[in-house]
């Protein structure tokens, strides 16, 4: 599972107020290289939960991200851009865990698969 | 991409060995995917360069088709543990770049939004209403278009959606 999708997912137990981010626990984290696009990067980028994306790669060991959210002149910069592509596409979650920021319950990823599956009271 | 190769591609596409009926589980056809997922890239502009996701991917046909016509990132998601474990060797076949989550899409909880759904639902003969629940949760996520397959006799239940 890539940041992409990580900053798109939230905790879907009942109740819940605030599911999103997901906390990431690591077990195993792969790099798969992807194409540069700096067109969808520049399209992608106001979607994103800044926040979100930053904490998640450092959880997964990646801090060359800038923690303030990067004004729009950033997207000119090439260095800024592969960084951003680099956290967003290329970082995989393959083995841990997602846990909900509220209740603590965790969402196994194996293979890198996230498991939203719900408990029958959490639904 | 051309139409007859995209249709021969998915058609070589694993499909399940054990369908499992309660959840509807049926491979969508290389014939209707391709011709799907082509008038939503050339008819639409709905494919290339977008985000997609494949709601209920089974096998992962949809999903595949929309990465193989350019998509810059799909996501798939399916309940079905057997199916998502197939889905993702299909996409290790084509060398296809495909995220997969495990979720039942009645209660997926989505942070924004991607650009496009699109989905062969289950059409609601095993649990009544399931397809309605697709296609809502479908219209909630997708900001721009929702290609979905249903059977004709729902048709004005759709409408009202």
């Amino acid at each position: 599972m890539r940041l992409l999708t990580h900053n798109m997912l939230s905790s879907n137990i009942k109740g819940v107020a605030n599911g999103f981010p997901l906390l990431i626990e690591v077990e195993k984290v792969i790099e798969k290289q992807v194409d540069f696009n700096p067109d969808f990067l520049k399209n992608i980028f106001p979607k994103i939960e800044w926040q979100a994306l930053v904490q998640a790669s450092r959880s997964m060991g990646y801090s060359e991200l800038p923690e303030e959210s990067p004004e729009s002149s950033m997207l000119d910069s090439d260095d800024f851009l592969m960084k951003f592509h680099h956290v967003l596409l290329e970082l995989h979650l393959e083995e841990g865990a997602l846990v909900c920021p509220e209740t603590g319950r965790k969402f196994p990823v194996n293979k890198g698969i996230p498991n939203m599956l719900l408990h029958e009271d959490e639904v | 991409m051309k139409l007859k190769q995209l249709e021969s591609v998915l058609g070589d596409l694993e499909q399940f060995s054990n369908p499992k009926v309660e959840l509807e589980q049926y491979p969508t056809g290389p014939h209707i995917a391709s011709r799907m997922l082509y008038t939503a890239e050339n008819s639409f502009g709905d494919v290339s360069n977008k985000v997609v996701a494949d709601f209920g991917c089974g096998c992962g046909t949809l999903g595949a088709a929309a990465a193989l016509l350019g998509a810059d990132q799909v996501i798939a998601i399916d309940i079905d543990s057997d199916s998502l474990e197939l889905a993702s060797e299909n996409a290790v076949d084509l060398e296809l770049d495909i995220d997969f989550v495990q979720c039942d899409i009645r209660n997926l909880e989505w942070r924004g939004h991607v650009d496009t759904v699109v989905m062969n639902p289950p059409f609601g003969t095993r649990k009544k209403g399931v397809d309605m629940d697709f296609l809502s949760m479908a219209l909630k996520v997708a900001s721009q278009a929702v290609y979905s397959l249903h059977k004709t006799s729902t048709r004005e239940v759709s409408r009202s959606v």
